[in-house]
């Protein structure tokens, strides 16, 4: 290659303007006049994106916190001061901000050695068992919090074994999120560190360094970047904790998220719920302003090679033992939870067998909870993340073919605002909906669409994220080789990006059908009593006493992993060896 | 009439002056090879033409009609990218048929001309092997067949040979060639090896920081670089300013002899290798042998001129019998028929 820096900075700047088509013959366009196509182009990728957030994100959030905080029409910002010097609300503030950090620090210390294996060492099953770590991820909270509810718990299995009950401590909380982000280090992490060339670390053993030295001037600071990515979408996740906290936490423990349900639900507490949802805006904003930054780092100059390259068996007792002791934890605290799931549901009260099962297929049996039996929630689901998730992707995927042209800071901004509601409460959003859609030209209050169109928020994302990469990862010259053999903008689309980011982009649809299926904090607002959604009928369950809802709780969770670990295992299948940030 | 046109085009990148108002014209069934530096605004000079980049200022013409706002897949132009840029989904006749493709040729009639290329390019029958199972040389075959199917009127070539190994890069100038002759295709190619471009072009356009600095036949580039870039760039290093008055110029080095009609004044010159003859110390630029390079028959040798003032080193060429040891000391003469009068100072570069 003999590219200088100035041909690639030229090249950089023409594909920054890609030639767009004339109108029909041969009038000479000026520079300026395509630039300024090419821009409109853009404007017009990201029109449907910012149209959905606009009216579905944006309307309902300023809606709910202007409700909040006006009063006669005039806006109330006393009530901010006034709410945030409310001990019992400092208390929220103050343990969702430790439980986050805590989280975040347990989980990188015990899944960062996991990292290491997965991405170094090569072990009979290392792939199934990659596939199967990562399932906690797409888990439905609320599935987290009931199997962790079924080994800490009430009647769990420690408290029968021992009389140990962890349930209402804060254990039972950090240990469900680092069973629930595991997977985002072992992906993050790993990742990358199976891709980061060995022989980098072998250049500076020859120079003298020794295998420590090495590690910590070489390998460390080369993984740092996703390290730090990594723990702040750790430390965001665990910071906007609902269903876990909600269902372990007790009446003791509450995050903001789980606050601000509290307030807008149960004491009709809007200024106050507006003032909370404001502080966890901002608090997230600003976590995803840094992670922004970790992220680009990152893509920046690494030498990497491909991951089959850089895996061996392990040598050494040393090795094994580091090897055995990740598989001991992955066992304990990932499979050990899931399978208590499964043990309890099958528990029924007259032995084993399929009775909190069939109790879900009869009205009966629910004693009121449901106006229908909680079988059906599995259809709504089904049909709910389907709608959903051919929402995310018309709409993830209009704003990814938008970011893939590079472009100025109005994009990069856009890129940011994607990512929200990830931290977005989504109980305020929720609310909002109701709200807000309830009146023409958007009276959706009675549209079974509403439920799909909040979930579908937390999809976007994901197919975002997951496209991104690799639509980035298409060589301009390749699209420029097709445009100079004949193919218009429209047709070099057809022929080269959809070919290659295909597979991306069932990924992503098969991510956006997870969250889609697990979402539970606005779903639980706006999902009519008749027509349930899987998570929200299992939280109704745990709500009520009794054993037989606990059981049916249990079962209903399984069936709801069961068909989140399905969607994920056809995943890792056709899953590229790089896609994606999670 | 000129097919291909190009009138006071510039590019700017910012501040960075790519192309600088460049004029070029390429007749039908000529073949011209852009040579140049990394920078020199080469391939910015391909992807103006192809309608990649577009120009701040000047016109592109095509067969005299004004290309300059078309858009790339509309110009009917063909491009072979440096590191071919072969479709990966697609297996060699995909790649190959894309072009026919797009402009609607129908399938059975794809099918023939696919063929017919990939035999013309020495491939026969791999139309259904995969491009990621091909060597270097492969992929440049089936990308310079993809290129041509369309039968452009224009064949642009991106650094052609650059990423193959000598031998290959040799035996595959000459097929080109040959090709290029015997299909009639006219070709504007660019690359930064002179023997690349040397072996392939009727015509030779040597670019310095976006401009031209030469255009000639090879053996006129070659024999009369016109400034101390090119024969510098030509990887001539014995150029020194000098003062030319009549039949000899003064230099650091002397007094050299100049051919007969050499411009005159302050110039510089240059004295190719074979022109510095090692002749008795006494009376003659004395020189002490710094180095030797074994070049097949030939050897390299490297002078460094003796005392205070000596000049810079000089290159001369002796066979293999006559190269004095390093470290002998030699006295050098020049003899005229290997000199060139260069435009400008070298000090001037």
């Amino acid at each position: 290659m003999d590219l200088t820096r100035g041909e690639v900075a030229g090249e950089a700047a023409s594909r920054a303007r890609p030639a767009r088509p004339g109108p029909k013959g041969t009038r000479p366009t000026s520079k300026r006049e395509r630039a300024g196509r090419a821009h409109a182009v853009r404007l017009a990728l990201m029109a449907v994106p910012v149209a959905f957030f606009a009216v579905f994100f944006a309307y309902p959030v300023t809606a709910i916190v202007g409700r909040g905080l006006k009063a006669d029409g005039t806006w109330q910002f006393g009530r901010v001061g006034e709410v945030l010097s409310r001990p019992d609300i400092l208390g929220v503030l103050w343990f969702t901000t430790w439980q986050a950090l805590a989280s975040t620090a347990v989980t990188l210390l015990i899944a960062l050695p996991g990292a290491y294996v997965f991405a170094r060492f090569d072990f009979p099953g290392r792939h199934v068992l990659r596939a199967v770590v990562t399932i906690p991820f797409v888990l439905p909270t609320v599935v987290v919090g009931t199997a962790f509810l079924a080994l800490l718990g009430r009647g769990g299995l420690l408290d029968e074994l021992w009389g140990i009950r962890l349930d209402t401590t804060v254990w039972a909380i950090l240990l469900a999120h680092v069973f629930f982000n595991y997977a985002v280090v072992v992906r993050t992490v790993g990742g990358l560190w199976s891709q980061l060339d060995p022989r980098q670390e072998e250049a500076a053993r020859v120079l003298g360094a020794g295998r420590f030295a090495a590690w910590w001037r070489v390998t460390l600071p080369a993984l740092a970047p996703a390290v730090a990515a990594a723990a702040l979408m750790v430390f965001l996740f665990t910071f906007t904790s609902f269903g876990v906290v909600q269902i372990l936490g007790g009446p003791a423990y509450s995050t903001l998220e789980v606050e601000i349900y509290r307030q807008t639900a149960q004491l009709l507490d809007l200024p106050t719920a507006a003032v909370l949802t404001l502080v966890q805006f901002a608090a997230v904003a600003a976590v995803l302003a840094v992670h922004a930054r970790t992220v680009r780092r990152r893509e920046g100059a690494l030498r990497l090679v491909d991951p089959a390259r850089t895996a061996r068996r392990p040598r050494g007792t040393g090795q094994w033992a580091l090897l055995g002791g990740v598989l001991a934890t992955v066992l304990v605290l990932i499979l050990l939870p899931l399978a208590v799931l499964v043990e309890r549901s099958l528990d029924a009260p007259g032995g084993y067998g399929l009775g909190f099962y069939r109790a879900l297929g009869s009205l009966d049996a629910s004693g009121g909870t449901f106006l229908v039996p909680p079988l059906e929630a599995v259809w709504n689901s089904l049909r709910y993340a389907l709608a959903a998730t051919g929402v995310a992707l018309v709409v993830g995927g209009l704003a990814a073919a938008a970011l893939t042209r590079r472009a100025g800071r109005l994009v990069r901004g856009f890129d940011a605002l994607l990512m929200l509601p990830l931290g977005v409460s989504a109980v305020t959003v929720g609310f909002g909906f109701l709200i807000t859609l309830d009146k023409p030209p958007l009276d959706l209050r009675t549209s079974w669409i509403l439920v799909p169109l909040a979930q579908a928020l937390v999809g976007v994302p994901f197919v975002v994220r997951t496209m991104l990469p690799v639509l980035r990862a298409v060589d301009g010259r390749l699209r420029e080789a097709a445009a100079v053999l004949g193919a218009s903008p429209l047709r070099v689309w057809r022929e080269v990006d959809l070919p290659l980011v295909r597979r991306a982009l069932l990924v992503a649809a098969g991510f956006a059908f997870a969250v889609s299926l697990g979402e539970f904090g606005a779903t639980v607002f706006i999902a009519r009593p008749d027509r349930p959604t899987l998570p929200v009928a299992v939280a109704r369950l745990l709500g009520r006493p009794g054993e037989l809802n606990y059981g049916q709780a249990m079962a209903l969770s399984t069936v709801l992993m069961l068909v989140c670990a399905v969607s994920l295992l056809a995943l890792e299948r056709i899953r590229t060896d790089r896609s994606g940030e999670f | 009439m000129a097919l291909l046109t190009l009138s006071d085009v510039t590019v700017r990148f910012g501040a960075r002056t790519a192309l600088d108002a460049v004029d070029l014209e390429i007749a039908e069934h000529e073949t011209v090879c852009v040579l140049g530096p990394s920078g020199s605004g080469k391939s910015t000079l391909l992807r103006v033409v192809a309608g990649l980049t577009a120009p701040d200022g000047g016109r592109v013409l095509l067969d005299g009609a004004d290309r300059t706002g078309v858009p790339t897949h509309r110009r009917g132009v063909g491009l072979m990218f440096q590191d071919h840029q072969l479709f990966p989904q697609r297996d060699v006749a995909g790649n190959v048929a894309f072009g026919l493709r797009m402009r609607g040729v129908p399938r059975g009639e794809q099918a023939g001309r696919v063929e017919e290329l990939l035999e013309l390019v020495g491939l026969p029958g791999a139309g259904r092997r995969a491009v990621a199972a091909l060597s270097g040389g492969e992929q440049q075959r089936v990308a310079l067949a993809r290129a041509l199917a369309p039968r452009p009127r224009l064949l642009m070539l991106d650094e052609p040979l650059g990423q193959l190994d000598r031998s290959l890069r040799e035996r595959l100038v000459v097929e080109l060639r040959g090709l290029f002759g015997r299909l009639g295709t006219t070709v504007l190619a660019v690359t930064h090896d002179q023997g690349e471009a040397f072996a392939l072009a009727d015509r030779v356009v040597v670019m310095r920081d976006g401009r031209v600095a030469q255009t000639g036949t090879p053996v006129e580039v070659w024999q009369r670089p016109a400034s101390a870039f090119v024969a510098r760039f030509l990887g001539f290093d014995n150029v020194v300013d000098a003062t030319v008055s009549g039949g000899a110029a003064d230099t650091v080095w002397g007094r050299i002899p100049v051919p007969d009609g050499s411009a005159q004044g302050e110039r510089s010159v240059l004295v190719r290798p074979a022109g510095v003859r090692l002749v008795d110390p006494a009376g003659a630029l004395r020189c002490t042998v710094e180095a030797r390079t074994f070049r097949g028959s030939r050897v390299a040798v490297l002078l460094r001129p003796d005392g205070p003032s000596g000049g810079p080193v000089l290159e001369a060429e002796c066979g293999l019998r006559d190269a004095p040891r390093v470290g002998a000391a030699v006295g050098v003469a020049f003899a005229a028929e290997d000199v060139v009068v260069l435009e400008g100072r070298e000090s001037g570069l």
